[in-house]
This record gives structure tokens, C-alpha cells and sequence, in this order.
């Protein structure tokens, strides 16, 4: 089960780092979502990984480690913010540079 | 307490200008001087114990962990060059009155000579190493200031930045050489250093150390090849020449070499490194002395020439030559300060430094040619004075040194054809400047006398000069006992101060440098055509363009990697972070920890498959934008099922409801943003992507394996036993959230706000054109709100609403709490939006969320506050039991209050971001309709 959380933190990090070299800012936007959804669960996963072990107290025998879902509670939600900030952002350049490009018109006079 | 006061005296004079400028140079001068006077009182007093072989030190603690401790030390060298600082400073405080200009204030030269003054006093003190770097950046930081004392002058500006360069870079390497000796022996204590020099010498860093060392002393001290600055540094008024440059600032290397000498010395790469260097340096000077027309290039150069002179003397390993180096730097400062003031009461009598014209001054000054000419011969060598004794012993040095082997002829050689120059140099100061001829179109005339009292510095050194080579025993021998003591760490060798030593080789050696000096500058005329000859170089257009290239190629450098473009940027970055990847996987013997790897079910895998197949495919799909976020969605909601999967329900509920939300936000950023067909990268581009986007992602995957598979200890067993009897609550995630580290969430729920701000802001007076056509070129529907979506959603409100409530009461014990009720808070509204649209719901609820964020951080913080009422830290959280009809037993605890916050700033958040970014449409469309 580890092999295959890693395997989609893995492929999670891969597509995301891909979509950030793109060009275009939706692109980035949702190369940025999936990078979080990767990072989120690498950071989950370091508390290990149990099944049926919920982290509340007298509900489970041996509970799971709630530090590292308690940081990623609160990092989910700031990466929503983050990811909205930068929508908001690439809406800006292109209301401000006519260009959906990442560098705005120099980029688009460089492709 | 003696040693600070002896070195903190002149920085507190340093400030006395300050207040005094405006009533004229003469009070400057004065109150400048006293705390000099002062400062060589306490020395003469500190010095009482040295004499007897003795040696003070002072020290108080800093930073011990660091091995910095503010200490002093003052033995027998450092006493000969605070002698030589503070009474050659002296001298020159007086002189400097009456030589500046007499609009000059002397306020800003007195607070630089001043600063200059503590920081060789710091430098000759320091009993800690790092404290010695420090205070040699001082001088030249402060010597910077003062050889560009004529700000308006181009050249003295130019000299000014040389000699920081070239002398700042040496301190850089002594600072790396010094921190290797710290290492090396593990103290900045200089006693300590002094006392551990064969474990330097063995030590496989050696000779690293000796170069770094070297490199920032031969830079200070002009040696070649690093000479060049010195004569550009002749810029500076002449006091200021008078004092760093016989003295002080360039005798800091020389100090550095004797400071240094029981630790570096004694080794043949010393002797070959510094012995060349200071062979070069001698010949070099003394050649290119003859040639300068310019009464201080001649000094400049004569001042390089015996700096190599001591640097030779040190190199040799011996322990006699060293006690004659550690001489003729005593004879070397006084004749030439005396020199230097000499020269400056000419230039200011003549208005003309070019001994081309200034000829047959005798006529005019017989007092002050006196006095330099007496100073000149003292330069030359000749008998009876103290440049004499101290170059008979450097000849007979050099005689017996044999560590050249078969070769061992070229330092008497060379010495001996050093000494004819300085002899020929020495003779063209005397000749030319007072006889020769008469004076070539001066720009004043006829010179005179300068006022008394700016003789009496020049009448003290040459006095001085006289007085030791008369009589060395009487006067010099017990100085430089000590000094030389000090220098060689312990014992001195037996030798012998006189001026007859009967007839011998170096006796010889100084006979043919007379007749040699003086047949060479018979010839004079023929070799100063010959010069004139010469391609001219100027060391400081070399210089300057060296620095320019070097400017021009930082800036090639930068721009190259500074594009401007953050594609690249980020593409370097994350190539780096690969690069380490690469450089480090090979190196892991094993991918998978100790612990057993949980079993794998079928549902796992076909998840697993999904969500690889719906990344993968909004990667390919990502320019088809409806599609990207369709599989997008499956993604963000497949992450939520492993967070189920793996007892994880709060983030599962949380992932939920924020994939909710977040796809809410791509559509409307779809929505604004340009849709495109084709590719903008090449292929190649694509392929480089792939790569790094693969390393990286092997890396990660491998790494957490790696964690996931190892039994790691953790400090969670304390919030699992905690989170009851101290959090009442549990929910172990939410007690955390809340209370353990509620300061942290209060700092997340802060940069919450702030991001929903600033989102707030950059979409003012934003106005976008929204696509009219979607991407297949088909109308938008004209029923933008379904009747159907309308009707279900008005009364999904109350029940959503509902639940966020339920979710938010219990959180404290079972899965939920004020983020994830937040969340579902702020979708059940957005569903409002997107039904019935933003003006139906502004009609009914008002659409400024910003006071929702703020009461919700303030809420949260003034929780946090109220424990202090109760003289508790921030954030303390307290709870109670309540029996409640009808719900009965109810826990009531103070991090509810908090969670409120949370909830109400994660509402604000959300909502202050979508319905602003809705209302975007909202403009266009207005803008449209009118």
C-alpha cells in the first residue's frame, strides 16, 4: 500500500512540476493544484500510514499520528487561498497586459 | 582597564571635532592631540612590566560560545607599534594644523585620522583573532576615507577605491586564513595561536593558511605584485601619507608577518613565498623610485622598496634577520614620516610636487633642506645614521643565509643593487630638489621658511634619526630587545648595535652601494631618456578597466540567468532541486524502511489507477480547459478518499469541500482567461520539462517512501494523551488545531485573511472582457439560471447550514470543527451564487465579507488574549462541563470560542474571494448593457 501512496505522490509532483513550466497561466494554475495535492499527501504520509485507526481518542487502539493531519488540515485550506490568489493574479496581467502569458507581453513577444 | 583606555582614547577623540569645528582648526588640534598625549601616558605606564620581559593583557567575555572574547594584548611588538602609531600621530595631528588649507576646518581629517589612529591601535592589540580582522577592516575602511580626503579630486577618488579593493581583498583572505588558523587550532586566542605553531606547520592546511596570511599582508604592505595602489594612495594630503604610509597603514602587513612569524615561519615555503616577494618588492621600488618626477611618487616608491627591505628581512627564517626587521621598520618610520612632512613643506612652499622644477631650494630653505636631506641620507644608508645600522645588518643577513643553495649569491646581489638604487634615489631627493640649478617656473615664489612649529615634527624624527644611529645602544637597543623578543616568541639571539663593526663584506656591500648610487645617478640624464622611452603604463586606467571588465562580465552573467523571464526562473530552480536529486538517489543503498508494508486490496489499486489516469490526463488535456478541470476534480476527489482510507476523515471532509470551492475558481478563471488551441512550447521544451518533471517526482515518491517504511519517534504520543485532560476535547486533530498549536492557526488563519485581501485588491477597478462564445465558438446558454438548479438549491441552504453547525459543535470531539464547518458554510452560499447569481444574493445577504474576516482574526486573538486575564500565556484555553436540557451533558471550552474565529474567517475568506471574482462578469455584462 506505502509503494502506491508513493507511486501517486510521485506522479502527483510530476504532473504538477510539468504544468508549472508551462507557459500559460491556467496551466500553471492547475500544475500549482495538482503540486499541492502531491505535497499534501507527501506531508500526510509522513506520519505513516494506518488503516482504521482514526485519531480519536477511545475510538481506535493503536490511533494514527494526528500532528501531520493537523498540519495538513491547515495547509489544504491556505493552498486554496494561494491557488486563488493566483488565479486572481493571472486575471490582473491579463487585464493589465492583454496576455495570459506567465511573463505577460515579453513573453508573448519572446514564443 | 589601562590597555582599552590606550586604544578606546582616540576613538572617543575621534568625536571632540564634531562639537569643536566651529571654532577653527586650532581647537580641533588641540583637542585632538590631548587625548593622544593622554594615551601614550598610559602607555608609558602600561609598559613598565614589558620592559622587564613582562606582558599585560585584558579580556572580557562577548560572545565565548563563539570564541570571541573582547581582549588585548600588549607585549613587546605590539608596544613598539603603539609607540610608533600614537607618537608618529602625534607628530602628525601638530603638522596636519599647519599644513591644510586655511579654509579647511580640520574637523572631518581629525575625526578620520582619529578613527584611523584606534583602528591600528585595535590591529597591534588584538589578543583575538577574529578582533584583529575586524580592526584591520577598519583601517581600511578608514584609510579609504582619508587618502579620498579631496573629495572633488577624480584621482585622489580613484586611489581611494584601489586601496580599499586591492588592501579589502587581502582582509578577505586573511579573514579565510585566520578562520583556518581557528580550526586548525581550535582558538581565536592569540596566545594560544602563538604558543600552538607546530601544530599549524603539520597541519595538511598549511599551506593553504600561509597563502591566505601572506596574500592580506603583502596586499596592505604594497609588496609585489600587489605594489600598485601605493603610489595612486599618494593622492591623499601629505600628513595623511606621513602617517599611513611610513608608519602605520602599510607597516600592518609588515606587523602581520612579525605577529605571525612563531606560528608561519621557519618553513621553506614561507622562506621561498616571502623572501621572492620581498625581493621583488625591493628591487622593483628602488628602480622605479629614481624615475618619478613627483616629489611623493619618489617616497611612494622608496616606501615600497623598503617595505620589501622587511619583508626580505622576515622571509630569511632567521632570527637575527628578524630582529633587523623588526629595526629598520623603527628606523624606516621615522626617516620616512620625517620625509613625507618635508616633502609636504616644500609642496606647499613651491606649489609643485615635479622635481623638474623645483631646483635650488637651498638658497630659499637651508633649514628645512637640512632637516630632509639629513633624513634622505638616513634613507640611503649612510653612516652615522640609523638607516645604516639597520642596513649593514640586513647585508650581513643576507650574506649568510644559505638556503638558496648553489644560488645563495643572488640575495647579497640583489640587496647590494637595492641598496645602489636607494642611494641613487636618495641623492636625486637631496640634488635635485636643493641644488641643481634654480627653480623652474614655480607657482609660487620665492618659497620661504614654513611657520616654526610645523618644523618641530620633522626636527623630532630627525633628531631621532640621528640620536639612534649615533648612539644605538642608549637609545633603540631596549625597544627593540622587547619588540624582537616578542616577535620571535621567547628568545633572542645574541647581536650587537654599533656603527663600527670593522672591516668587512657588508661594510664593502656598503661602499659600492655609495659609489654605485652615486655613478648611477650621474648617468642620470641618459636613463631618464631611456624612461621616457618606456610604453607608459598607468596602473590605474589598468586597473579601472580590469574593474569595468569584470562589471561588464558580472553583468553578462546576470542578465543571462535574470532574463526577466519566470518561466526560466522557475525551470533553473526546480533544475537545481534536480540536479541534487541526480547527485544524492544514486547514493541510497535502499528504497524501503524496516516496517512492513501494509497489504494492497483491489478497490486501492483501481483508485490508485484512477487518479494516476485523471493526473495524467490533465496534463495532457490541460489546453482543453473544461476537460483539465473535470479530471482535475477526480483527482482532488480521489486524494479525499485516501485521506478516508488512511483514518484521516478531518482532512477528507476538509479536501472535500475546499475541491468544491477550488473548482468553483478554475471555471470562473476558464471563464476570463483566453482559450488556446496550440502548443506555445517546441518540443524540445516539452522533452526538458518531462525530465525534470520526472526526476522530481522520483525523487519525492522515493523519499516518502522511504519515511513511510521507516519506524520513526514522533512527539504525537503526547497530544494523543494530552488531548483529554489538557484540551478536553477528543478529537486529537482539532485539539491541536485549536488549542496545542492554536497560535500557529491563529497565524494560518491570519495569512488567510491577508491572502483574501489581496485578492480584494488586485481585483479593483479590474475590468476584463469574458469570453462571449465558449471555446467551440457556440453562444453562452441565455438561461444563465436553471429553474431547476434555482428551486433545489434555496431550500439545500437551511439544511447545509444546518449541518456546518453540527459538524462545528461536535468538532471538538469527533471529526469537523471551524475550518471544515467554515468550508461547507461557504459552499452551501456559493451554491446561492451560482444558482440564482451575485445580484439575487446581494439583494438579500450583504456581499462585503472583509468585516467577516476581520471579526473572525480578532475573535480568535482576543481568545488568546483573555487568558492573560487569568495570568495565563496567550492562548491558554480553559473548559467546563454544562448539563443542558434536552442535549444534555455539554462541553463547553474556551477553543470553541477560537474555532469560531476559525470558522468565521474561513467563511469571510472564501466568500470575499469567489463573489468578488463573480462579480468581475457582473461589470462586463453592465458594461455591455450600456
Amino acid at each position: 500500500m506505502e509503494l502506491l501512496v508513493a507511486l501517486i505522490i510521485g506522479v502527483l509532483v510530476a504532473t504538477g512540476v510539468y504544468l508549472c513550466l508551462r507557459a500559460r497561466t491556467f496551466s500553471v494554475v492547475l500544475g500549482l493544484t495538482l503540486l499541492g495535492y502531491g505535497v499534501n499527501l507527501f506531508l500526510f504520509a509522513m506520519g505513516g500510514l494506518k488503516i482504521n485507526q482514526v485519531a480519536v481518542v477511545g475510538a481506535s487502539v493503536d490511533p494514527t499520528d494526528p500532528l501531520t493531519q493537523a498540519l495538513v488540515l491547515t495547509a489544504i485550506v491556505i493552498g486554496f487561498a494561494m491557488t486563488a490568489f493566483l488565479v486572481v493574479l493571472a486575471l490582473r496581467s491579463q487585464g493589465e497586459q492583454h496576455s495570459d502569458h506567465v511573463d505577460g507581453q515579453d513573453g508573448e513577444q519572446r514564443s | 582597564m589601562m590597555l582599552p583606555a590606550i586604544v578606546l582614547l582616540p576613538l572617543l577623540a575621534a568625536f571632540l571635532p564634531m562639537f569643536t569645528r566651529h571654532l577653527g582648526r586650532r581647537w580641533c588640534a588641540l583637542l585632538v592631540a590631548l587625548p593622544v598625549v593622554a594615551a601614550l601616558g598610559l602607555l608609558a605606564q602600561a609598559s613598565l612590566p614589558i620592559w622587564e620581559g613582562g606582558m599585560q593583557q585584558w579580556s572580557m567575555a562577548w560572545l565565548p560560545s563563539l570564541g570571541l572574547n573582547l581582549a588585548l594584548r600588549l607585549d613587546g611588538l605590539a608596544l613598539l607599534f603603539c609607540i610608533l602609531i600614537l607618537g608618529i600621530g602625534l607628530l602628525v595631528v601638530v603638522y596636519a594644523h599647519y599644513y591644510l588649507p586655511a579654509k579647511d576646518d580640520g574637523g572631518r581629517f581629525y575625526t578620520l585620522l582619529l578613527l584611523f589612529m584606534f583602528s591600528m591601535l585595535g590591529v597591534v592589540t588584538s589578543d583575538n583573532l577574529l578582533f584583529l580582522v575586524f580592526f584591520w577592516e577598519l583601517t581600511s575602511l578608514s584609510s579609504f576615507l582619508l587618502i579620498s580626503y579631496k573629495q572633488y579630486d577624480s584621482a585622489a577618488r580613484k586611489g581611494a577605491r584601489m586601496a580599499l579593493t586591492v588592501t579589502g581583498m587581502g582582509g578577505l583572505a586573511l579573514l579565510a586564513g585566520v578562520l583556518l588558523i581557528g580550526h586548525v587550532v581550535g582558538s581565536f586566542s592569540l596566545s594560544t595561536v602563538l604558543e600552538n605553531g607546530a601544530l599549524v606547520q603539520q597541519h595538511a592546511l598549511y599551506p593553504v593558511i600561509l597563502c591566505l596570511v601572506l596574500l592580506g599582508a603583502f596586499t596592505k604592505s604594497a609588496q609585489f605584485p600587489f605594489h600598485f595602489w601605493l603610489p595612486h594612495a599618494m593622492a591623499a594630503p601629505t600628513p595623511v601619507s606621513a602617517y599611513l604610509h611610513s608608519a602605520t597603514m602599510v607597516k600592518a602587513g609588515i606587523f602581520l608577518l612579525a605577529r605571525f612569524y612563531p606560528v608561519l615561519a621557519g618553513t621553506d615555503l614561507w622562506f621561498y613565498l616571502v623572501t621572492a616577494a620581498g625581493m621583488a618588492t625591493l628591487l622593483w621600488g628602488a628602480i622605479w623610485a629614481l624615475f618619478q618626477h613627483d616629489l611623493k611618487g619618489l617616497l611612494a616608491f622608496s616606501t615600497i622598496s623598503h617595505l620589501g627591505l622587511i619583508t626580505l628581512l622576515f622571509g630569511l627564517n632567521s632570527p637575527l634577520a628578524a630582529v633587523a626587521g623588526v629595526f629598520h621598520i623603527i628606523n624606516h618610520a621615522t626617516f620616512k614620516a620625517g620625509l613625507f612632512m618635508a616633502a609636504g613643506i616644500i609642496d606647499q612652499q613651491t606649489g609643485t610636487r615635479d622635481m623638474r622644477r623645483i631646483n635650488g631650494l637651498w638658497k630659499y630653505m637651508p633649514y628645512t633642506a637640512v632637516l630632509a636631506m639629513v633624513a634622505s641620507a638616513a634613507m640611503a644608508g649612510v653612516p652615522l645614521l640609523n638607516g645604516f645600522l639597520s642596513k649593514e645588518m640586513f647585508f650581513t643577513e643576507t650574506l649568510q643565509s644559505d638556503q638558496l643553495g648553489a644560488l645563495s649569491w643572488l640575495l647579497p646581489l640583489g640587496a647590494t643593487l637595492g641598496g645602489v638604487f636607494s642611494v641613487a634615489y636618495s641623492a636625486r631627493f637631496i640634488h635635485d630638489v636643493f641644488f641643481n640649478g634654480e627653480p623652474v617656473n614655480l607657482p609660487k615664489f620665492p618659497p620661504r621658511e614654513p611657520p616654526r612649529y610645523m618644523k618641530i615634527p620633522v626636527e623630532i624624527l630627525v633628531a631621532l634619526c640621528v640620536a639612534v644611529g649615533v648612539f644605538p645602544a642608549i637609545t633603540v637597543a631596549g625597544l627593540l630587545a622587547v619588540a624582537a623578543t616578542a616577535t620571535l616568541g621567547g628568545t633572542l639571539p645574541e647581536y650587537h648595535l654599533a656603527v663600527w663593526h670593522g672591516l668587512n663584506i657588508p661594510l664593502l656591500m656598503s661602499v659600492i652601494a655609495m659609489v654605485g648610487g652615486i655613478a648611477v645617478y650621474a648617468c642620470r640624464r641618459r636613463l631618464f631618456a631611456w624612461y621616457a622611452g618606456l610604453p607608459e603604463i598607468d596602473a590605474k586606467q589598468v586597473f579601472e578597466g580590469a574593474i569595468q571588465r569584470l562589471v561588464r562580465a558580472a553583468a553578462a552573467v546576470t542578465r543571462h540567468f535574470q532574463n526577466g523571464s519566470l518561466q526560466g526562473y522557475v525551470a533553473w530552480v526546480l533544475a537545481m532541486v534536480a540536479a541534487v536529486l541526480v547527485w544524492q538517489l544514486p547514493e541510497l543503498d535502499r528504497v524501503t524502511g524496516e516496517r512492513a508494508m501494509l497489504p494492497v486490496d483491489g478497490v486501492s489499486v483501481l483508485c490508485a489507477l484512477m487518479l494516476i489516469a485523471a493526473a495524467l490526463l490533465t496534463t495532457v488535456l490541460h489546453r482543453q480547459r473544461m476537460m483539465a478541470i473535470i479530471s482535475l476534480s477526480v483527482v482532488g476527489l480521489i486524494v479525499s478518499l485516501i485521506f478516508v482510507r488512511f483514518s484521516a476523515p478531518d482532512l477528507a471532509l476538509t479536501q472535500l469541500s475546499v475541491e468544491v470551492v477550488s473548482v468553483l475558481l478554475m471555471m470562473l478563471a476558464m471563464y476570463f482567461l483566453p482559450a488556446r488551441a496550440k502548443a506555445d512550447s517546441n518540443s524540445l521544451r516539452v522533452g526538458r520539462d518531462v525530465v525534470l518533471a520526472g526526476l522530481i517526482g522520483t525523487g519525492v515518491a522515493v523519499a516518502a517512501l522511504l519515511v513511510m517504511t521507516t519506524d520513526t519517534a514522533t512527539i504525537s504520543p503526547f497530544f494523543l494523551e494530552n488531548s483529554v485532560p489538557g484540551g478536553g476535547g477528543t478529537n486529537v486533530v482539532n485539539v491541536i488545531l485549536v488549542d496545542f498549536r492554536g497560535f500557529d492557526t491563529f497565524g494560518e488563519i491570519t495569512v488567510l485573511g491577508i491572502a483574501a485581501l489581496g485578492i480584494y485588491a488586485l481585483l479593483s477597478d479590474l475590468k476584463l472582457a469574458s469570453a462571449k462564445y465558449d471555446p467551440f465558438g457556440r453562444p453562452w446558454a441565455h438561461d444563465a439560471h436553471p429553474l431547476v438548479l434555482v428551486t433545489l438549491s434555496r431550500p439545500l441552504l437551511p439544511l447545509a447550514l444546518m449541518i456546518a453547525v453540527y459538524i462545528f459543535l461536535r468538532g471538538h470531539n469527533l471529526p469537523g470543527g471551524g475550518f471544515v464547518a467554515g468550508l461547507i458554510t461557504s459552499v452551501a452560499l456559493l451554491l446561492q451564487y451560482v444558482a440564482s447569481g451575485v445580484t439575487w444574493v446581494h439583494k438579500r445577504i450583504p456581499g462585503d465579507y472583509h468585516p467577516l474576516v476581520a471579526l473572525g482574526v480578532l475573535l480568535a486573538g482576543l481568545t488568546g488574549v483573555a487568558s492573560w486575564a487569568f495570568d495565563s500565556p496567550f492562548l491558554t484555553s480553559t473548559f467546563t462541563h454544562v448539563h443542558w436540557p434536552l442535549v444534555g451533558d455539554f462541553e463547553l471550552a474556551s477553543a470553541m470560542l477560537f474555532d469560531t474565529g476559525v470558522f468565521l474567517t474561513v467563511v469571510g475568506a472564501t466568500l470575499l474571494i469567489l463573489a468578488n471574482l463573480g462579480k468581475l462578469s457582473l461589470l462586463d455584462d453592465k458594461k455591455e448593457t450600456t
